[in-house]
């Protein structure tokens, strides 16, 4: 053997090393022993998972909380498909991850060979891009170009699908790994003129309101978003995806519109005269019918994905471009207006149709994500699953800072939230991290309790415990006149045996009066992981509420009377 | 005409890479618009293919397709080429059943469209015939009343005129 040869699969490790990783969350099978091997004559750390499904997730959270690209490492067939709702998780909310999967030889691809599968075949609706390597020679540079793709632009998941005999050949050490990618351009910067046309857009605006998305977030437009709120004194709404880049403290913030949003949120957008999406894709949960989305305020749309621009809404400006960049851009244009009237009537909006739950009778979930947001005062990382938990979150836990609340938005991963706080722990030691899930969802990625025990991540499981799937029991209660329908959670495990069973921690809580001390008891608990299952009211729904398909004067703030009509929107 | 019925005439510049012509034909089937026809082979220069598509469908929708195409990292350029002066050109084999009585028509017919003869037999004829899509349709709507057996048509292929460069 020549001297200056190594595997591929080493110099695999290597350029992952070069692209700035720390480490890897997988899981073994036959196609992926090379790439093991190579890990295991490496410093790289390894995560052990117990589900592929469970490390996407964790390199997804932690890719959400430090915008570092996460990379996932699986074997072949039921590996790489075990992937796919965890790289369709991160296609769905920009998500720059790395997804490794071994694949059996390339002399048996197409035969139906044992754990052989078709994984960029099947993975082409759900990708940023993806790769079959069939040449070890081209490794190193299709790599490379796996992370160019998924971590710049509009950031992405990349498969890179890798062959046995490709991670097992010899290679020189010094193969290149250069590229060229003559297709994928990005532009940073937008056009001026359009820029130009929006400072007037705004500076003459009488009711103008900021809409923030998970673009802001990723480009790091914190400071850009706040000096333009200031200079301007333009109220501030976020998406989902969106909290935490302009402080949910702040005066001018006015929280999530749309269909769980803030009363007041809706409603000033219901007034507003101009609606500035930065880095937010008008997503039918604000919007709810696209078509005759508030049609009295002008648009304009700050997106670096074309494809996003009159995609659903149409709108009056488009600027093409990173947040951060045309923001900076926009700032020096803008003439300072005169919104005064406008912000009068925001906190006044503010004050009179404030967020509310009941305080009496049993405990609220509200009451206890409210309190927990308390206690964090803001510098915990959240991540939550899906459902009426995490519209509550939304609504309750006060986001001060970027990527601090990772949800799964476009896709509605359940299962997303507790190996989503394994990844953002280890990509963050130093912080508290709060995983809010509920009992339906939390059960749909439990076995990752053993990693972050393992790892001794002192992760905060949060688990909202109505004993449902709370967020169809409370369609049906609505619109389907409470016929429940495989809703009830019956059989549920007792949380607090299982987390002992996988040597966790664990609280309970069933009164309200002894939220903060089970909560505070939580944090000051650091050996490792630990679940405060908190048994909340099994029938409380989720208000404000702006039927699907719905516009969003048509929300409402409580349960009416009157029977309502089947919404009209999708989900 | 309604727009929803609307042909478009789309031309690709990609990468000659495997898995290209199913990422751009996934781009159409998401949003249920139908391919014509798709043509695709080696550029001038091999690392490049050129692929020229119809389609049918409405105009918004081919406008965000146009993005989503522009948007794959294998496509460098995609780009509308409907209603344009560009060169179009199509080449179709059309079978025709013959006897001797409808024979010397038929040639009449071919040779009015400069149909090329390619196949003879006793009981049919088979021609070739290139030019603008609306020609072939022309031919084959003539031969109709004689019997056409079998047409291969090779979809549309177009080219951009002078020192423009197609697709760009």
């Amino acid at each position: 053997m020549n001297k200056k040869q190594c595997t591929a699969a080493a110099k695999l490790i290597e350029i992952l090393k070069n692209q700035g990783v720390e480490c890897i969350f997988g899981l073994p099978g036959g196609s992926a022993i090379p790439i093991f091997d190579a890990l295991a004559q490496s410093d790289m750390k390894l995560v052990l998972t117990r589900h592929e499904q469970g490390a996407t997730h964790m390199a997804d959270g932690y890719a959400r909380s430090s915008g570092k690209v996460g990379v996932a490492l699986v074997t072949s067939g039921p590996g790489a498909t075990n992937t796919l709702t965890g790289i369709m998780t991160a296609m769905m909310d920009s998500v720059p991850l790395v997804v490794l999967c071994g694949q059996q030889l390339t002399t048996n691809l197409g035969l139906d060979t044992f754990q052989e599968a078709d994984v960029s075949g099947m993975s082409y609706p759900i990708v940023k891009h993806s790769f079959l390597v069939k040449d070890p020679e081209e490794l190193p540079s299709i790599i490379n170009q796996a992370f160019h793709i998924a971590g710049t632009g509009r950031p992405g998941p990349v498969i890179v699908d890798l062959p046995k005999d490709v991670t097992s050949a010899y290679i020189d050490e010094d193969t290149s790994g250069e590229f060229s990618l003559p297709g994928y351009s990005i532009r940073k910067e937008g056009d001026p003129k359009a820029i130009k046309e929006a400072a007037d857009m705004i500076s003459s605006a009488e009711k103008p309101i900021l809409l923030i998305g998970h673009g802001a977030v990723i480009s790091g437009a914190s400071r850009e978003v706040k000096a333009i709120v200031e200079k301007m004194q333009i109220p501030v709404c976020n998406t989902l995806l969106g909290k935490g880049c302009f402080p949910e403290s702040h005066d001018l913030n006015l929280g999530m519109p749309g269909m769980h949003g803030t009363a007041y949120a809706n409603m000033a957008l219901c007034e507003s005269d101009l609606i500035i999406s930065v880095g937010s894709r008008w997503d039918d949960r604000i919007a709810g019918s696209p078509s005759d989305f508030l049609p009295q305020a002008k648009k304009i749309h700050i997106d670096i994905d074309p494809v996003e621009i009159n995609k659903t809404v149409k709108v009056d400006c488009a600027i093409i471009g990173d947040a951060k960049s045309v923001l900076d851009s926009l700032y020096g244009y803008l003439e300072k207006g005169n919104t005064q009237r406008w912000v009068k009537l925001i906190r006044r909006l503010k004050r009179e149709y404030p967020l509310k739950y009941k305080k009496e009778g049993k405990l609220r979930a509200q009451h206890v994500i409210e309190e927990m947001s308390r206690l964090t005062k803001g510098e915990a990382i959240v991540t939550t699953d899906v459902g009426q938990h995490q519209m509550w979150a939304a609504q309750f836990f006060k986001t001060e800072h970027s990527r601090h609340f990772l949800s799964s938005g476009g896709a509605g991963t359940m299962g997303f939230g507790f190996p989503a706080a394994i990844g953002a722990q280890l990509a963050n030691p130093g912080k508290t991290v709060v995983a809010v899930v509920g009992d339906g969802g939390f059960q749909m990625t439990l076995p990752e309790l053993s990693t972050a025990v393992n790892e001794k991540l002192p992760i905060k499981i949060l688990l909202i415990n109505n004993n449902y799937l709370g967020m169809v029991r409370q369609w049906q209660h609505m619109f389907y006149d409470n016929r429940l329908s495989g809703v009830d959670l019956v059989g549920n495990p007792d949380f607090i045996k299982l987390a002992s069973a996988y040597g966790c921690k664990g609280f309970r809580v069933k009164r309200s009066a002894d939220v903060r001390k089970v909560l505070n008891a939580a944090l000051e608990y650091n050996d490792g992981p630990c679940i405060i299952d908190a048994e909340v009211e099994k029938y409380d729904n989720v208000f404000p509420m702006v039927p699907s398909g719905a516009g969003l004067d048509k929300m409402l703030l409580s349960m009416p009377r009157k029977k309502l009509e089947k919404p009209k929107g999708g989900t | 005409m309604d727009d929803s019925q609307k042909k478009h005439n789309i031309s690709l510049y990609v990468e000659n890479k495997p898995g290209v012509t199913i990422r751009i034909a996934l781009v159409f089937a998401r949003r249920g618009y139908n391919l014509e026809s798709f043509v695709g082979s080696p550029a001038q220069d091999p690392r490049y293919s050129r692929i020229n598509i119809e389609a049918t469908g409405d105009s918004k929708t081919l406008h965000l397709m146009l993005e989503q195409l522009n948007r794959l990292v294998d496509v460098i350029h995609a780009r509308e080429y409907t209603d344009e002066d560009v060169i179009q050109k199509e080449l179709a084999l059309i079978k025709v059943r013959c006897d001797n009585e409808s024979r010397t028509e038929i040639l009449q017919i071919s040779s009015a469209f400069k149909c090329r003869n390619v196949d003879i037999s006793d009981t049919t004829m088979t021609f070739q015939v290139t030019g603008r899509s609306t020609k072939i349709d022309a031919v084959r709507k003539m031969l109709d009343k004689f019997g056409v057996l079998e047409v291969v048509r090779t979809g549309k292929v177009l080219i951009a005129r002078g020192e423009e460069e197609t697709s760009w």
